[in-house]
């Protein structure tokens, strides 16, 4: 699958003359290619398989829009001029003839990225770069940068709801952990009903918590503390994004420091204070230091997860909390340009190759710890 | 002993931990300054509970507890300067030998140098010398032992307390160590409070040894007069061996006592210890060591008894007899070569009346 981000040898077997011939053209000395480009064009065009042409020709929209439809126009005149059996002289006449575009140099220029096996294209397009007619790397034109900024509110988010996670999960683990038997199995089962419950009933509770007219805004509306018309919009948006993935990602970060600070002795902390630390102090030094195999696991878990996370967002998120999986999803069933949906998932694996790096770094995958 | 001698005084704790049960019922205890007492009883006798409420990690529910004449149940733990070695060390695994040391002097806030040279001398006096950069995790049981106490006496406390200490280490070690606990506090000179439910622990270390029972303490005395005059019946069952017969008190003469055997077993005379008048219900208690076979020791007990098993035990021979009505009555012959009877024999046995103490059923 990931081989698909850098495929482009589909078009290369629909138009193989077409690609040698304009291999030849010298864009110095003559403004559009030769008559050999056109010839081959047409005799491709007509003989072609109609299934794999209409492939090619999707991949060719995604390098300049309006090929698609040009070629279409186009085949059907030659289609008639086949049936007819009235070859023209000059081909390139021919289709300047057809459609006054193919003068259009910006077109064929297009065509330069697509003439080998391989090529970037669509890492580029993962984050809003394109090509320009010299086949140079350029920004895409501002109406249609959305990548780069989908990519750093997915790690804003993953980041945030990690940080939220922890800061939340901390304490309830504490007390799992420490808890008599019957308030700590209570409470357990209150950490685990949510994680066994329906991904999509828990989101979309939290779209009737949070929306406009909903729970939350309702309470504090009876409650007197806001006006009817100053509700605060939680849901449909990146607040509503960051409550619902946190909720929903608890359970992650919880049960591995669980598991972790279960382990720890109870003497521990006594001991530290017998020693002559306040009890701050040795929750700092004894107790914290012990948890980060159960935080690191947590944190790597949560983090992982949120990443790369999709219903969530896309129910709860509004137009601005949508994550990157949301567009990889799009990208996969909607457009189906499976190219730039297998570059944009490498591009979040090797995100997380690269955090998993970093971690390995600074804390050590040794020390990671599920209990 | 009197109070301006206590280094640590317990005054009429109770304690209860639910405030129906009392764990600690009424505990009078006082310590002086160097000395080794140990708490020894069985498990939920109240001794653990005890050495917690002098940590500072529990609170009595009456009474005080004074350390060097203050009051000290307001105090938290961390401002005691009291040393403690955990049942299961409680080293800190992420903190190597050297920090965990460093720990107690860094929260002190002495300097670096002093502190180097303090753990330094900590290591050395625990044979760890060269072990200061290893983890908890890299030692073995016995010198993770050391390093517990090594941290426990490092910021030199006033006391330091002990609570079961040996119980993870096997047999050898564990002998061992209870050398060098005691040569270090002789060396030093420290006060030490140590709890343990092992009897020969207890006997080999302490200067004094109070015998706690059911939250009470039952009996507090050198290791000596413990096992030579038992208080009452549970002492002089949980320190060493111990035979037992029961009997009723038939006549007292000042210090001594006759008693009537169950059963119409014969009388003995025995030391009138926690029997007060005639016609209380008694539990004899003689010492297995205590009881000569083929002798006769004039003005002393006689009995006969039947051999039902014989242990031959190299230095000494244990014989199991049938002794007026008891089948486990224990004799420890001397081997002194002479001694050539069989199970099933009959042997004449007897015991000096100041052997044979009287005490409560």
């Amino acid at each position: 699958m990931l081989l698909r981000s850098v495929d482009d040898s589909q078009i290369n077997t629909v138009f193989p003359n077409t690609f040698e011939e304009y291999k030849k053209w010298d864009k110095e000395k003559d403004e559009l290619p030769p008559e050999e480009v056109y010839k081959a064009l047409f005799q491709e065009l007509a003989y072609g398989e109609k299934v794999q042409v209409g492939r090619a020709l999707t991949r060719m929209n995604y390098s300049k829009s309006g090929w698609k439809s040009l070629i279409k126009k186009t085949s059907r005149a030659i289609k008639k001029v086949v049936k007819k059996d009235e070859f023209p002289d000059s081909y390139k006449e021919f289709f300047i003839e057809t459609n006054e575009k193919w003068a259009d140099p910006t077109y064929w220029y297009a065509m330069g990225q697509m003439v080998n096996n391989q090529t970037s294209i669509y890492y580029w397009n993962a984050i809003d770069r394109t090509f320009d007619q010299e086949l140079n790397v350029v920004q895409q034109e501002e109406d249609r940068r959305v990548y780069v900024q989908t990519w750093l509110k997915t790690l804003k988010v993953s980041i945030y709801v990690t940080l939220f996670c922890l800061i939340l999960g901390f304490p309830v683990a504490h007390l799992l952990a420490n808890l008599p038997l019957r308030y700590s199995n209570l409470l357990m089962i209150f950490v685990l009903l949510p994680f066994w419950t329906s991904l999509l009933v828990r989101t979309t509770a939290w779209i009737v918590m949070l929306q406009q007219k909903g729970v939350i805004n309702g309470v504090l509306v009876w409650l007197g503390i806001l006006s009817d018309d100053g509700r605060i919009a939680m849901v449909y948006n990146e607040t509503g994004t960051l409550i619902a993935m946190t909720q929903i990602l608890l359970p992650f970060m919880i049960l591995p420091l669980y598991s972790v600070m279960r382990v720890i002795p109870k003497s521990h902390m006594r001991a530290a204070q017998n020693l002559g630390a306040k009890p701050v102090m040795a929750f700092w030094r004894v107790y914290l230091p012990q948890t980060i195999p159960g935080m690191s696991a947590g944190g790597l878990l949560v983090f992982v997860l949120a990443i790369g996370y999709f219903i969530t967002p896309e129910l709860v998120g509004g137009k601005d909390g949508k994550l990157i999986g949301s567009w990889i999803a799009y990208h996969l069933k909607t457009t189906l340009n499976w190219g730039l949906t297998a570059a944009l998932g490498a591009i979040l694996l090797g995100f997380m190759l690269i955090f998993y790096w970093l971690y390995n770094k600074i804390v050590g995958i040794d020390n990671i710890k599920l209990g | 002993m009197n109070q301006e001698n206590s280094f640590v005084q317990f005054k009429k704790i109770d304690k209860s931990y639910d405030g129906e049960i009392l764990v600690v019922k009424n505990l009078n205890l006082d310590i002086s300054k160097g000395e080794f007492v140990t708490m020894l009883g069985p498990s939920g006798s109240g001794k653990t509970t005890t050495l917690m409420m002098l940590a500072g990690f529990e609170t009595p529910t009456n009474g005080e507890i004074y350390l060097d004449s203050m009051p000290i149940s307001k105090i938290p733990p961390y401002e005691r300067e009291i040393g403690m070695v955990f049942q299961n060390y409680a080293l800190f695994p992420h903190m190597t030998v050297q920090e965990n040391l460093a720990f107690p002097l860094e929260v002190r806030k002495i300097s670096k140098s002093e502190t180097k040279e303090k753990v330094q001398k900590a290591l050395d006096m625990v044979e760890l010398g060269n072990f200061g950069t290893r983890f908890p995790a890299q030692l073995s049981g016995g010198q993770q032992q050391r390093v517990a106490l090594a941290r426990a006496l490092v910021f030199e406390p006033r006391l330091v307390l002990m609570d079961e200490p040996l119980g993870a280490l096997d047999k050898n070690l564990r002998e061992q160590m209870q050398y060098e606990i005691k040569h270090i506090h002789d060396r030093i000179g420290i006060t030490v409070v140590y709890v343990t439910h092992d009897q020969s622990e207890a006997l080999t270390m302490s200067n004094r040894i109070a015998v706690f029972n059911d939250g009470v303490v039952q009996q507090l005395s050198t290791p000596d007069i413990l096992y030579e005059k038992p208080q009452n019946s549970f002492v002089a069952k949980f320190i060493g061996e111990n035979n037992t017969l029961n009997g009723v008190v038939k006549e007292i003469n000042g210090s001594t006592c006759v008693v009537d055997l169950d059963n119409n077993q014969g009388t003995v005379t025995a030391l009138k210890v926690n029997v007060n008048e005639i016609g209380e219900k008694t539990q004899l208690s003689i010492r297995p060591e205590r009881v000569s076979i083929d002798k006769n020791i004039s003005g002393a007990n006689t009995f006969s008894g039947k051999v039902e098993e014989l242990i031959y035990l190299g230095d000494h021979i244990r014989a199991r007899l049938d002794v007026c009505g008891n089948n486990e009555f224990i004799v420890k012959v001397p081997n002194e070569g002479s001694f050539n009877h069989k199970e099933g024999d009959t042997l004449n046995l007897s015991w000096n009346s100041e052997d044979v103490r009287a005490l409560d059923i």
